[in-house]
């Protein structure tokens, strides 16, 4: 950890589906500064033309995700001073998705694939059946529980290598979404889900780096969600399911 | 592209392969232990359905579990796609078993 100087280089990537570069900016060091704030005083201060997503600034909202020396990072809840070296930063839009403009990434894609895994609850009963028990200590709530927290800010996505190498791979967090949902005794429609996260696309193309549970900002193991559907869908070739 | 059954092929092999690779170390170490030369060696090993069925299932096993990972290399890392991608697995696949299972006759036949 180093002590607080008085400037800041920044190396922001500026740029967009056409191309783009770095370029650096001085900044002012503050006491327990942000990577948003630095982003967000560039803006403000140096060059209004910035293009960069945020909102909540607390780390709820999963917008402000950015590569941060290289690393996938929420910016709003990264201090400058856990991650600066030598007084620079490099800044960056997420890896693994188009750029639209600057650091603002088009997740579409990351979406769509959400989708495509079959992430949309699927609901059993109507509003007029009565509310149905879960057991909170149930081995399948549990499962369902610990892959609940995602709020699709897409470091996994970026962090990724196999999304890198495999643009088709659903990827991190749509696979753990879906295994959050696989365990979810309401849901109807883990037949279509099981086909999907077992499809060319699905949760076998993994190999197992982690690299989405070491950054993930919420601590979740989308590792071993996927490592969950594996074994999942092997069941179900084995039983004549899929 | 990797299929699911294609996925579920390379972990099936890779079971087979290792408690024959634990068989095929164990054999030896005993073996060299016990001063046998290779002439002593093949006359137990030829005509015997044993060991010929075990370096068989070991050879076949290979050639399918390296067939799919480098199909894998080749798609992730080389971008070969459709009846390329496929065509270099079997061929990969061929090459294996044609080599395995000539070393195979070598010592059973």
């Amino acid at each position: 950890m180093q002590e607080p100087t008085d400037s800041l280089e920044i190396s922001v990537w500026r740029g967009d589906a056409t191309g783009g570069g770095h370029i650096i900016y001085q900044v002012p060091r503050q006491p327990s500064q942000t990577i948003l704030d630095v982003v967000t005083w560039i803006q403000r201060e140096q060059d209004p033309q910035l293009a960069y997503r945020f909102s909540c600034r607390v780390g709820m909202c999963g917008s402000c995700a950015m590569m941060v020396n290289g690393i996938p990072r929420w910016t709003c809840r990264t201090h400058v001073q856990k991650v600066v070296q030598d007084n620079q930063l490099t800044i960056e839009p997420l890896r693994n998705l188009p750029v639209i403009k600057d650091l603002v990434c088009d997740m579409s894609e990351f979406f769509t694939k959400w989708k495509a895994a079959g992430g949309q609850f699927m609901p059993r009963k109507t509003r007029q059946d009565p509310v149905e028990p879960l057991l909170p200590d149930s081995p399948k709530r549990a499962a369902a529980n610990a892959a609940i927290e995602c709020i699709n800010c897409a470091i996994c996505y970026a962090a990724c290598d196999v999304v890198t190498w495999n643009p088709g791979y659903l990827g991190p967090a749509a696979l753990n979404r879906a295994w959050s949902l696989l365990n979810d005794e309401r849901d109807s429609g883990q037949q279509a889900r099981l086909e999907a996260i077992a499809s060319d696309a699905g949760c076998h193309n993994c190999h197992s780096h982690a690299n989405c549970t070491t950054y993930c900002p919420n601590e979740l193991n989308p590792s071993a969600s996927i490592a969950g559907l594996k074994r999942l869908a092997a069941r179900a070739v084995f039983t004549g399911n899929l | 592209m990797l299929g699911f059954r294609i996925y579920l092929l390379q972990r099936i092999s890779a079971m087979i392969m290792a408690p024959l690779v634990l068989l095929h170390l164990g054999v030896m170490i005993v073996v060299i232990q016990g001063g046998l030369d290779s002439a002593e060696i093949l006359s137990r090993t030829r005509g015997s359905l044993f060991w010929g069925g075990t370096y068989g299932l070991f050879v076949l096993a290979v050639s399918v579990h390296a067939a799919i990972g480098i199909r894998v290399v080749m798609f992730e890392w080389m971008s070969f796609q459709g009846i390329k991608l496929n065509l270099v697995s079997w061929l990969v696949f061929a090459v294996l078993l044609m080599m395995g299972a000539r070393a195979v006759y070598a010592v059973v036949a």
